[in-house]
């Protein structure tokens, strides 16, 4: 069956497109695209007044499946996923059990077909249990489909490991994942340690509990030649060291979240358990920074860090709440609204950094409207206003920060290999 | 303020805190009278203390505090389990509420539960001591304390020394003296006094000798023994030496200034037997004022016009 997507404004990183265009979607990849396609036949989508963009891709998702399904499962996290113009997320391997042998892998694998609202990505373990001691079965859990590798949630604390990590994963050609974090700093930390955190009287987290780890990260990578990823950056500091890292040769790329760019500690005033995750939400000088540094490249992508809770274990005190927030079903907009629209960052390079960039991270298909490449893709409403309603997520996981929030550029189609995955919100 | 809770000094005006202070100074002269107690302002009152720390005097005294006014007390042997969490804590809460229990006196490691309480609940949540948040009450039988020696506010300058950290003490002062006019510095080890309490308004100071010669209260902070386990001082004797208040120390202060203490002290620590015992000590009158000052709470919130 083909598809005529016709009207669009197409937006396309990968082969510097911007403009009207139709595409035509024959057996789910792109045939063509071009300024007027006649429509003999097919079905036509009429995007008229859209943005038509290579689909989001994510390089950090908890999908909490196995051993978390009261947050979120594979089936739940896949429609999020869709109506957040996602065709393509991760499934980081910090469930229960964790994700660190090739059975794991091709189950989640399994979980992930059978749910088949788009493609899933397992990332596995670093080490056994992601508990720091043991190399876990990295080539085989690549052979079985892992795309990468993670103790996410905690970092490699012992530097040799971490370094023979490296080496394996140089070896594979696959990333190296990294939650910098170093324990000792962080202790029992619950929020960036500043202001709130010396109002509020909760123990604070450095900046240096997250950049002590990331040197230390650089000099390994450097030495190694491991593809190094970091993941959720939060501080000025970090994306410094990150920018003279890659002027020195290091081979490392970095992500940033929508709520590290967007809220500042301030979020967490009043003792907030939805503004309550790691890395915590820094100063307004951080986000500041850290969008110039999505701006200038030094930063590659965005990533969610989607990571649903109950909200049973969300209320209550805020020391014995969990870290994290969602993120798949506001990413997109939320960064359209206050990084495009207010100038901060073309279009064309959010559409980079959440889409073209990530897939090249994960060394995986997407990113592009190349003729030939799967019909992965996204078209966006940029015009039509939507409040954020957290009560009115797909997701399991309503702890959104986000409540209330009025945004633009709402996902209005979703397609996965020429499948009509989500439609004006509707999935399936 | 009837009816609402009291669980930080941040957000009170200072006309707020005049009256409860006027009431407190009032009730100061019956407390210790007696035979004019209990007064029936409360009668008919129930209220629960939750105390999932250790606390004598502040237990005690809202004890006496409810009792001097007529109320009843739900004694709730709850133990001191400081691991019990917001959500069971909130549910024993609902339970008493349920019961017609009239206010709930809250304290816990857990900052900010007390918040949450109050957030979940219709009835008045009294703050107690939450973690190192705030500890609003003793403010005011400090605050109490200072302006019967002082008689005004305006212009006085307090010196905390010690355990800023870790300190709710000195986080509902910090709020409630800026509110009155005070300014309040804060001395202590390098780990133990973060740098932020700048931002919240106290001066920061590292000549504690000459900030200690110009203060009109110096105000001390218990030491925990854990800090030295912990890594923030190398050893009590140490700190003493650096951050107490001993003989040389005590010779330095104004003639008119005076010694405060939240208690329970750690003599031979933060300070000396004799600074202590010093005549401008004014230890016990604060623990005295506690039930005046809580007298002042308990009414504002819980009274019938």
């Amino acid at each position: 069956m083909e598809q005529l997507i016709r009207g669009g404004t197409v937006l396309d990183p990968s082969q510097n497109i911007n403009g009207r265009f139709d595409i035509l979607v024959k057996n789910g990849q792109i045939a063509a695209i071009a300024a007027a396609i006649p429509a003999t036949g097919c079905l036509v989508l009429d995007a008229t007044d859209k943005i038509v963009i290579p689909g989001l891709i994510d390089l950090h998702t908890h999908l909490r499946e196995p051993g978390g399904e009261a947050k979120e499962t594979v089936e739940t996290g896949g429609r999020a996923a869709a109506a957040g113009g996602f065709t393509g997320i991760t499934a980081l391997p910090n469930t229960n059990p964790v994700l660190d042998d090739p059975r794991k892998i091709a189950e989640l694998l399994a979980l992930a077909d059978k749910a088949g609202h788009v493609r899933v990505w397992p990332v596995g373990a670093l080490t056994k249990g992601s508990a720091g001691r043991e190399l876990a079965e990295l080539a085989l859990m690549h052979r079985a489909g892992a795309r990468a590798f993670t103790d996410d949630g905690r970092g490699v604390a012992d530097a040799f490991l971490a370094r023979n990590a490296m080496l394996y994963c140089r070896a594979l050609g696959v990333p190296f994942l990294e939650h910098c974090e170093d324990e000792s700093l962080a202790g029992k930390g619950q929020l960036h340690e500043g202001v709130v955190a010396a109002k509020l009287g909760l123990p604070g987290i450095t900046k240096s509990a997250e950049t002590v780890m990331l040197a230390r990260d650089l000099i390994l990578a450097k030495e190694t030649s491991c593809r190094l990823h970091i993941m959720h950056l939060s501080c000025q500091e970090g994306a410094e060291m990150i920018c003279n890292a890659k002027a020195a040769g290091v081979s490392v790329t970095a992500e940033v979240t929508p709520h590290h760019l967007l809220l500042t500690e301030e979020a967490v005033d009043g003792y907030n358990t939805n503004a309550k995750m790691k890395p915590p939400l820094r100063t307004a000088e951080d986000t500041a920074a850290l969008c110039l540094a999505l701006a200038d490249g030094t930063i590659d992508a965005v990533a969610t860090d989607h990571a649903p809770h109950t909200e049973s274990e969300k209320t209550g005190d805020f020391s014995s709440a969990p870290f994290g927030i969602v993120g798949l079903e506001t990413a997109f907009p939320l960064l359209y609204t206050h990084l495009v629209r207010t100038g901060r960052l073309s279009l064309m390079q959010l559409v980079e950094s959440m889409s073209t960039r990530p897939a090249a991270i994960l060394g995986v298909p997407g990113g592009t409207l190349r003729p030939g490449a799967a019909a992965d893709l996204t078209i966006i409403n940029t015009t039509t206003e939507w409040v954020i309603d957290r009560h009115a997520f797909l997701s399991k996981g309503k702890n959104s920060p986000f409540h209330g929030w009025t945004v633009y550029g709402v996902p209005a189609l979703t397609m996965v290999g020429g499948r009509i995955v989500m439609k004006n919100s509707r999935i399936g | 303020m009837k009816g609402r809770s009291f669980l930080s000094t941040a957000n009170l005006s200072s006309t707020e805190l005049g009256e409860l202070l006027s009431l407190a100074q009032d009730y100061c002269g019956i407390n210790n009278n007696h035979k004019l107690l209990p007064l029936d302002l409360l009668r008919g009152k129930m209220i629960a203390p939750l105390f999932f720390e250790a606390s004598t005097r502040t237990k005690v005294s809202f004890e006496r505090a409810a009792r001097n006014l007529g109320a009843e007390l739900i004694d709730l042997q709850i133990g001191a389990s400081s691991l019990i969490k917001g959500e069971s804590v909130l549910e024993t809460a609902k339970t008493l509420q349920a019961m017609a229990i009239d206010a709930l006196v809250v304290r816990h490691a857990s900052s900010g539960l007390p918040l949450f309480l109050a957030e979940n609940l219709h009835i008045p949540v009294i703050n107690a001591g939450d973690g190192w948040h705030e500890h609003p009450t003793q403010a005011l039988l400090d605050l109490l304390t200072i302006f019967q020696e002082f008689g005004s506010f305006a212009g006085l300058n307090v010196l905390f020394m010690g355990d800023i950290r870790h300190s709710r003490v000195a986080r509902s002062n910090l709020f409630a003296m800026q509110t009155m006019g005070i300014s309040v510095r804060m001395a202590g080890p390098p780990t133990l006094v973060p740098p932020e309490m700048k931002a919240l308004g106290a001066e920061i100071v590292a000549d504690i000798d000459q900030a200690v010669a110009a203060a009109d209260v110096v105000y001390l902070l218990r030491i925990q023994w854990e800090r030295q386990q912990s890594g923030f001082v190398s050893s009590l004797s140490e700190y003493s030496q650096l951050y107490g208040m001993g003989e040389e120390r005590l010779a330095m202060m104004q003639s008119h200034a005076i010694l405060l203490h939240p208690g329970p002290a750690n003599v031979g620590v933060e300070l000396s037997a004799a600074a202590y015992a010093w005549p401008r000590s004014r230890i016990e009158v604060q623990v005295n004022n506690g039930v005046a000052a809580r007298m002042a709470v308990l009414h504002r919130l819980l009274a019938e016009d």
